[in-house]
């Protein structure tokens, strides 16, 4: 008996409590469907007014277009700005200049999170059911989301020259440089090296900071 | 958009792709956890493994490049939605069974199984619907940078190859595709209504409540599933360790099994303490904005993106209104001197105009009134009892009422009320508000205003009330 339990769950992969949990899952969302009517999940009239349409573009959206969206951005925001021509120049870039990154990142980030909420105010979409059930008009919010978005940039910007101005006070000791200098002769590690020079100049600064 | 802050991880296309060898990492094949990833194929093993052999062309090009993926954050991520999730969840079913689905009058109408047992909406305290919608709403917006975090932390898994080995893993993806598509089916359909756009076309109440069903479905086996690893991942590292790790000591967590971990990552750019502050942070500024349409008084401003969160003045009317005149059609003659209250359910219909209603016993009331969108605004109501308006019909003690509206068409033009509903001190059919006779717009010439219902079902431009025996 029990043999024959551990080949069933051979072939199937998995533990018999797998099996129980996942089927149960998958028999209450058919109920769900059922209990909805498979029609309803489409709309004749109109295809992408579906349900089931909806449900499945929310996946898509998020993991096919959002997700490599947002990740291609941050690869653009952290290409190195030294390519091969600029190496010589790397003097007019000292390492010690405190990393821009994440005050780009960060006030970005909460615009679009903002951006991404409330986009049917911002850009009035829905303009007459929302008229129907509040008197008002969408017209303040893209005002107000542009003055947020000015507000989040400008105070990420006042905390990197706070935060630059704390570094020229404190010079960085030579460890941080001589390490990035040091990554980057090594190839393989050039595209690391402002990173590197990022991670090692960020840590005396947390301690003085 | 809002991605939680650590380096997201896309590979542009065209670079070469980087060595994904574990070797690289020397300290990797020491930390693989026991369970590593056997190449064991449940049957039909023929059939697995040919799919692992046929990859995708350009899969094996991606490198995930956050150093900072890993069972612990995702565990982290994921058990702040086990906390929160459950609430939204309840407070959702829970405001179903408010709609009062034994009168039929909760939407949508036929939901076999699916709801809790249905239960008398009590109407103590005035509160109650306040915080049930406060909550669902407010927390399931302050969730979206979380969900959107934990979906981050995870997405190496859905570019993974081979998708399954096993009819055992086919059949969890598919119920992962419930779970995922679940969430944000909620968080989109939900966003949307509360800003009262309906781009999407279909009946929101139907496609929220079946869609939440079918993401509870997949949630619950997904916790069956996953909280033993969670609970050995959060115990993997101490919170208190990663709030005092500073950037430059920032490391990958060692190689796990399931592959959330990067292989061959870049070097970090933000520390994990940093990530949690992200997230956290975003979760702080989506709680900002949207409390003050539920909390009301000076909070109300914060509320800058939402449509509650607006001044309509300084007058006795001046509050949110749900629904205007106009758009009900409501003529404004008809509410003139010749409107008036039908009382049903006696021997005879009783006819009141406004004079006689004014000449009966008025009470002031201090009442929110909250919406199923999760925003409430309290005022100073005065009217009749509405269990003196079941006497004066002759049915002092009704089973239930009919409140129908001077409002022809619309979904919300009358409602029921149950016993307690009609019978609390505190319910009324108001006649003024804050001093003043009822603007148009709050549903002049009276409405009803009862301690913890629903906002629709606190019906407007009053016409008729049938107080009924069951």
């Amino acid at each position: 008996m029990r043999a024959l339990a551990q080949l069933a769950a051979r072939l199937y992969g998995e533990r018999l409590f797998h099996l129980i949990v996942v089927l149960a899952a998958l028999a209450l969302g058919g109920y769900v469907i059922s209990v909805l009517g498979v029609r309803n999940l489409f709309n004749p009239n109109v295809w992408w007014q579906s349900i089931a349409v909806w449900f499945a573009v929310a996946v898509i959206g998020h993991d096919l277009m959002l997700f490599p969206l947002y990740a291609l951005a941050d690869r653009l925001l952290r290409r190195p700005r030294s390519s091969p021509d600029d190496a010589d120049g790397a003097p007019q870039h000292p390492p010690r200049r405190m990393p821009s990154t994440n005050y780009i990142r960060m006030p970005t980030l909460a615009a679009g999170l903002l951006l991404l909420m409330f986009l049917p105010g911002i850009i009035e979409q829905g303009a007459p059911t929302y008229q129907a059930a509040t008197g008002q008009t969408q017209a303040p919010y893209l005002a107000r989301w542009l003055l947020l978005t000015a507000a989040f940039y400008l105070a990420s910007a006042v905390c990197y020259a706070v935060r630059t101005l704390l570094r020229q006070r404190n010079p960085i000791t030579t460890p941080a440089t001589s390490r990035a200098t040091h990554l980057s002769d090594d190839p393989q590690a050039a595209d690391c090296a402002p990173n590197s020079a990022d991670t090692s100049t960020a840590s005396p600064d947390d301690r003085h900071g | 958009m809002m991605s939680p802050g650590t380096p997201p991880c896309g590979t542009p296309p065209g670079k070469p792709p980087a060595a994904t060898s574990a070797a690289t990492d020397p300290a990797s094949e020491a930390d693989l956890p026991a369970e590593a990833p056997t190449a064991r194929y449940g049957f039909p093993a023929v059939l697995w493994r040919a799919l692992d052999n046929h990859p995708p062309p350009g899969l094996s090009r991606i490198r995930w490049r956050s150093p900072l993926r890993g069972p612990w954050l995702t565990s982290v991520f994921g058990a702040t939605l086990l906390v929160v999730l459950p609430i939204v969840i309840v407070t959702g079913l829970l405001s179903y069974t408010a709609y009062g689905p034994q009168f039929g009058q909760a939407i949508p109408v036929d939901v076999g199984w699916l709801k809790l047992p249905t239960f008398d909406w009590p109407t103590r305290p005035s509160w109650l619907y306040r915080l049930n919608q406060g909550l669902h709403v407010g927390l399931g917006l302050v969730v979206i940078p979380v969900v959107l975090a934990k979906l981050w932390s995870v997405l190496p898994r859905l570019f993974a190859w081979p998708p399954a080995r096993s009819v055992a893993q086919v059949l969890e993806r598919v119920t992962l595709l419930m779970l995922v598509g679940g969430i944000l089916f909620e968080i989109v359909t939900g966003v949307l209504n509360i800003q009262y756009d309906y781009i999407f076309g279909f009946s929101f109440y139907t496609a929220h409540y079946f869609g939440a069903w079918v993401f509870v479905a997949a949630f619950v086996s997904h916790i069956c599933l996953k909280l033993p690893k969670m609970w050995r991942s959060l115990r993997s590292r101490s919170m208190r360790s990663v709030l005092h790790t500073s950037l430059a000591d920032t490391v990958p967590e060692p190689l796990d099994a399931d592959g959330l971990v990067a292989p061959d990552p870049d070097a970090p750019t933000l520390s994990r303490r940093g990530a949690l502050a992200v997230v956290g942070g975003g979760a702080l500024l989506v709680a900002t904005l949207t409390a003050g349409q539920t909390l009301g008084g000076f909070t109300r401003r914060a509320a800058l993106l939402l449509p509650r969160g607006r001044s309509y003045g300084k007058g006795p009317n001046d509050f949110q209104i749900n629904r205007t005149a106009v758009a009900a059609g409501i003529d404004p003659a008809v509410t003139g001197s010749g409107w008036r209250l039908r009382l049903l359910g006696g021997s005879h219909p009783v006819l009141l105009d406004r004079a006689a209603l004014k000449a009966m016993a008025r009470h002031t009331v201090e009442l929110p009134i909250a919406c199923v969108e999760g925003w409430s605004t309290t005022q100073t109501w005065t009217g009749i009892r509405l269990a003196d308006l079941a006497a004066a019909a002759g049915r002092p003690n009704p089973g239930s009422a009919i409140v129908s509206s001077l409002e022809r068409f619309g979904a919300f033009n009358h409602a029921v009320l149950q016993t307690n509903q009609i019978l609390d001190p505190d319910s009324l059919l108001a006649l003024q508000v804050n001093g003043a006779d009822l603007s148009l717009d709050h549903g002049y010439p009276a409405r009803i205003i009862v301690p913890a219902l629903p906002g629709v079902h606190n019906t407007k431009w009053v016409s008729t009330i049938e107080f009924r025996e069951t």
